[in-house]
């Protein structure tokens, strides 16, 4: 199978792809790794008249500390994310989740901005970056803003993105003492994306209770849902065994899955409530262990 | 000024299995055809096309990764060894000696891509168990063997790499 036709062009430098992408509009695309995008052409679902390829920009891979935030590059490759010390220390469910997106060779090309752009509803990242109240870095020819991944996926494949911006960076507030994160997936077991995944941050005092919680569930809409019953039935309370079942027996109350030849709405309904008590019950492990 | 978008043959120089090679491609070049149409390296297959069997399994700069699904213009300036590259000196690669060995095939066809993601792992992970060895080939479909012969090549390969970490 081989794309249409396209013209493509390697950009040196942000500047310089926003410079192409203004010139060029809604005809160009941006090529991160390729890893959703290729696939896409190949099967001519998309068929962008040019392609602008960040993939050789210098500084926009791997992973730092920026004050209370950990910054990731938008060219990071998933298998990079996974790997990074600083992740699975500080952020372990966003390490989780980069280690579950396709299998070792996607892990080793396909990029975390590119995930974040294209926005696919059966995909990891946005679910764990939601839960993780991250942010997403967008740099254009009249300057540079921050969007809450609360805000930025509008829709099937959709993004606040506009069609001048690159995503430059991934921003992951760094949790406080008492936090863990996790991530848990029931993949379909041909391609691996996410029938339904869960992803948790939850923060948690030394008396118990829980100070905060940031639920994500994938899977059962055009993007990431927040399951907000379910944060509700945790914030305040005690992290008992109980309190996480009753709480996550909310996650799907407010979703309404399509069905698909895989899966019914029922089921993905059900297996939301398993899969958010499975993750809730992971971070509290996590939040009690390493009080860091 | 921005750089010019070419629609027709753009120049990239690739080193593939050391040597080094020069040439110019239309954009939608993926890089399995450059390998196998280009440079007559056919030892790479074109399975299902569509990034999931891993028949098109190479090395691109020292990872793993399925060339069906890059294009030709990004490998661009990259180190390439495909399966022909693994070989030294007339003496096969123990990975591929543990395929032979343990009956690591039937048709052949997912071999290529099975080896070169059995070497990606040994030299990241010199001793493997066989869970870790079955986690690394979640991307290498086989249609007759089952596995079980596949893993054990693999693992006969990393006993007879003594268990130490060998990157070439």
């Amino acid at each position: 199978m081989f794309p249409a036709s396209f013209g493509y062009v390697a950009a040196h430098s942000v500047e310089e792809a926003l410079q192409l992408l203004t010139r060029q509009g809604e005809d160009a695309k941006l090529l991160a790794g390729g890893h959703s995008l290729i696939p896409a052409m190949k099967l001519r679902l998309a068929s962008p008249g040019t392609l602008i390829d960040l993939g050789t920009i210098p500084g926009l891979r791997g992973v730092r500390i920026d004050g209370d935030t950990l910054a990731i590059g938008a060219l990071t490759v998933h298998a990079d994310v996974a790997a990074s010390d600083l992740v699975r220390q500080r952020l372990p469910g966003l390490a989780e989740a980069a280690s579950v997106i396709g299998d070792v060779q996607v892990r080793n090309r396909g990029t975390i901005g590119g995930s974040v752009a294209h926005a696919d509803p059966a995909a990891d990242f946005p679910v764990i970056l939601t839960a993780l109240n991250a942010s997403f870095v967008l740099q254009s020819m009249s300057g540079t803003r921050t969007v809450a991944a609360d805000d930025f996926f509008t829709d099937f494949y959709t993004t606040a993105m506009t069609a001048h911006e690159v995503l430059t960076e991934i921003r992951v507030p760094l949790p406080p003492a008492g936090s863990g994160t996790a991530y848990v997936k029931l993949p379909h077991p041909a391609s691996g994306y996410v029938v339904v995944s869960a992803g948790v941050l939850v923060t948690r005092r030394a008396s118990g209770s829980c100070a905060s919680a940031r639920v994500a569930l994938g899977g059962l809409g055009s993007g990431p849902i927040r399951a907000q019953g379910t944060e509700t039935g945790l914030q305040g309370k005690s992290l008992t065994p109980e309190v996480i079942a009753a709480a996550a027996a909310k996650a799907a109350e407010n979703a309404d899955p399509t069905e698909d030849t895989y899966a019914s709405a029922e089921y993905k309904r059900h297996v939301a409530t398993v899969y958010a008590r499975r993750a809730i019950e992971a971070a509290v492990e996590r939040a009690v262990t390493r009080n860091s | 000024m921005a750089a010019e978008i070419e629609f027709a043959a753009i120049p990239i120089e690739v080193t593939v299995n050391g040597q080094k090679h020069q040439a110019t491609v239309e954009p939608r070049t993926l890089l399995i055809y450059f390998l196998r149409e280009h440079l007559g390296l056919t030892g790479t297959h074109v399975g299902c096309d569509t990034s999931q069997c891993g028949a098109c399994t190479i090395q691109l700069n020292g990872r793993a990764v399925k060339s069906c699904t890059i294009l030709a213009v990004q490998a661009n300036r990259a180190e390439i060894t495909t399966i022909e590259g693994l070989a030294r000196d007339g003496a096969l690669h123990p990975v591929q000696e543990g395929f032979r060995e343990k009956h690591g095939l039937q048709c052949g066809y997912c071999t290529p891509g099975m080896i070169m993601t059995g070497v990606s792992l040994l030299e990241e992970n010199p001793n493997p168990t066989e869970a870790e060895i079955r986690h690394a080939l979640e991307g290498n479909l086989c249609r007759c063997t089952g596995y079980v012969n596949i893993v054990e090549s693999i693992r006969w390969a990393a006993e007879k790499m003594g268990g130490k970490n060998v990157s070439r």
